[in-house]
């Protein structure tokens, strides 16, 4: 466990010297200050609505921080080379893709825990209400929600030789789930035979990452999830992110590597 | 005699290209060599004689074809066969936005180097490569040289049994090469056993107790220098003569 802690710990310290979080932090300054011009309008619709846009921007850098940061993990290492020196020591290919993983989803956890902080104080100081359990139990979904989608972009690092490929594969099957995820077994019905079956297979086998969307919950103060259902989720967050790592460590424990 | 640290048995590696009628290129074809502990090890051959393959197979890159690689008895494509080696690649590939000492203490913990025998150890290891001014900085701000002490460093850090080099002294400046030379032979003193592969023949003649001398492929002749030479020829004539090398110049 100690090799793998040892990884992610040169992830995480890359990520933050490459000044990446730098630029996440301009993002929730940013976010801050819309946030903070709520109370301008007097308006609940408005505030609302700005909260909407707050949170819609925290799933999108959040999403292109864990989408980015990650594809470019495995590819940089064989590019740079590093990788040899990395794997003449005593440690497995899965271990390496393991670190991996924990480190881009750590790094993606700090990122989101500063967003909800901050979303936090402001919509706080100025409503005056502190829903803190709805706000954990958004963070955690969307945070379970990324280590699928960390151990997806992972997976296509280790086929797609170029990130931008990986970036933009991952990203558009992402969006697409996210969209239509929640439709897609009634726009099945709609469609002819064998287009209806396949689309029915399609919903019934994908990750359902729409699922962890609990942005409607913190906007319309809709309450919390209950907690078995919640549970269920992470279960199931957990099976598909294990489901990932495997084919990428599968992938990638008989690659050739040539200096 | 000693034991066999490093032991291949008709070792074979095949590439097969992607592209559909293309012949399958035979890297390696049924090599068998043993190194002993404790002994200095030169590998020799041309370019593409499959030297660099060998080492990614010794260090777990590329999976043997067909045969065996074994490092202390154990299969090459376990990790646990390179808890006591150390590599040092021609080039140097570390993290660049590591410090030096950031850098070592990456690889202790790989190794499992508890946190005193790391500190320990980093501090030895930057006080031989003459890099303890530097520890702090990052490696992107160092020269050439210096990366390549850091990668003598690294090689070092697990105190290895085996040391794995791969052109160890290729690019660097005369300073530089005695310094690699020392180490080599202090490792000797040690006990430790060293393994490389190189073109500099001259100094494989000085310091190797044995060699292998490989062509496309194959082993052509293992033995001392002398074994391999006959005559009054030096290294670098035996050698040319087991490649099948024909002078044009008179």
């Amino acid at each position: 466990m100690n090799k793998i802690f040892a990884l992610a710990g040169v992830v995480i310290k890359e990520l933050y010297r490459r000044k990446d979080f730098y630029v996440l932090f301009v993002l929730t300054a940013l976010l801050t200050l819309a946030a903070a011009a709520m109370n301008f309008f007097h308006d609940e619709k408005i505030v609302r609505y700005v909260k909407d846009i707050c949170l819609l921007l925290i799933w999108v850098s959040a999403l292109l921080v864990a989408i980015v940061t990650t594809a470019r993990q495995i590819p940089a290492e064989r590019e740079a080379r590093t990788i040899f020196p990395l794997l003449a020591k005593p440690v497995s290919r899965g271990q390496v893709i393991v670190g991996k993983f924990l480190g881009c989803w750590l790094a993606t956890g700090v990122a989101l825990a500063v967003f909800y902080f901050f979303f936090a104080i402001i919509t706080g100081s100025r409503e005056h209400i502190w829903p803190l359990a709805v706000y954990l139990q958004a963070l955690w979904m969307q945070w379970a929600m990324l280590a699928i989608v960390i151990a997806m972009v992972l997976l296509g690092s280790i086929y797609f030789a170029a990130p931008s490929s990986t970036v933009t594969i991952c990203f558009i099957a992402v969006a697409g789930i996210l969209g239509l995820g929640t439709h897609l077994h009634v726009i099945a019905l709609q469609q002819p035979e064998p287009m209806q079956t396949i689309l029915t297979a399609v919903y019934f086998t994908m990750p359902h990452l729409e699922w962890y969307d609990l942005r409607d919950f913190v906007v319309y103060d809709m309450g919390l999830v209950s907690w078995p259902g919640f549970a269920l989720a992470t279960l199931y967050a957990a099976v598909w992110t294990g489901i990932f790592l495997l084919l990428a460590w599968l992938g990638f424990r008989r690659k050739n590597l040539t200096t | 005699m000693s034991s066999a640290i490093l032991q291949t048995e008709k070792l074979r590696v095949e590439y097969r290209s992607r592209e559909l009628r293309q012949p399958v290129k035979v890297a390696l074809c049924g090599l068998d060599l043993e190194v002993r502990a404790g002994e200095i090890f030169g590998f020799l051959g041309p370019n593409g004689a499959g030297k660099t393959t060998m080492m990614n197979v010794l260090l777990g890159f590329v999976p043997p074809t067909s045969g065996a690689a074994r490092l202390f008895g154990i299969d090459v494509r376990q990790p646990i066969a390179r808890q006591r080696i150390g590599y040092l690649p021609e080039l140097t590939y570390y993290y660049k936005f590591l410090t030096a000492e950031e850098l070592l203490r990456f690889y202790a913990k790989i190794f499992g180097l508890a946190r005193a025998e790391a500190d320990k150890r980093i501090e030895q290891l930057l006080k031989l490569v003459e890099l303890e001014a530097a520890a702090k900085r990052p490696i992107k701000s160092y020269s050439k040289g210096m990366q390549q002490r850091i990668g003598i460093a690294q090689s070092l850090i697990n105190n290895p049994d085996l040391l794995i080099l791969d052109e160890p002294t290729s690019g660097l400046d005369p300073l530089g090469r005695m310094k690699v030379r020392e180490i080599i032979q202090r490792l000797k003193h040690e006990g430790k056993t060293v393994f490389f592969s190189s073109h500099e023949l001259g100094e494989v003649e000085t310091i190797c107790d044995r060699v292998a001398i490989i062509h496309q492929g194959e082993l052509k002749a293992v033995g001392t220098v002398a074994d391999i030479s006959t005559g009054h020829e030096n290294l670098e004539k035996a050698f040319l003569r087991i490649v099948g090398f024909q002078s044009t110049t008179p």
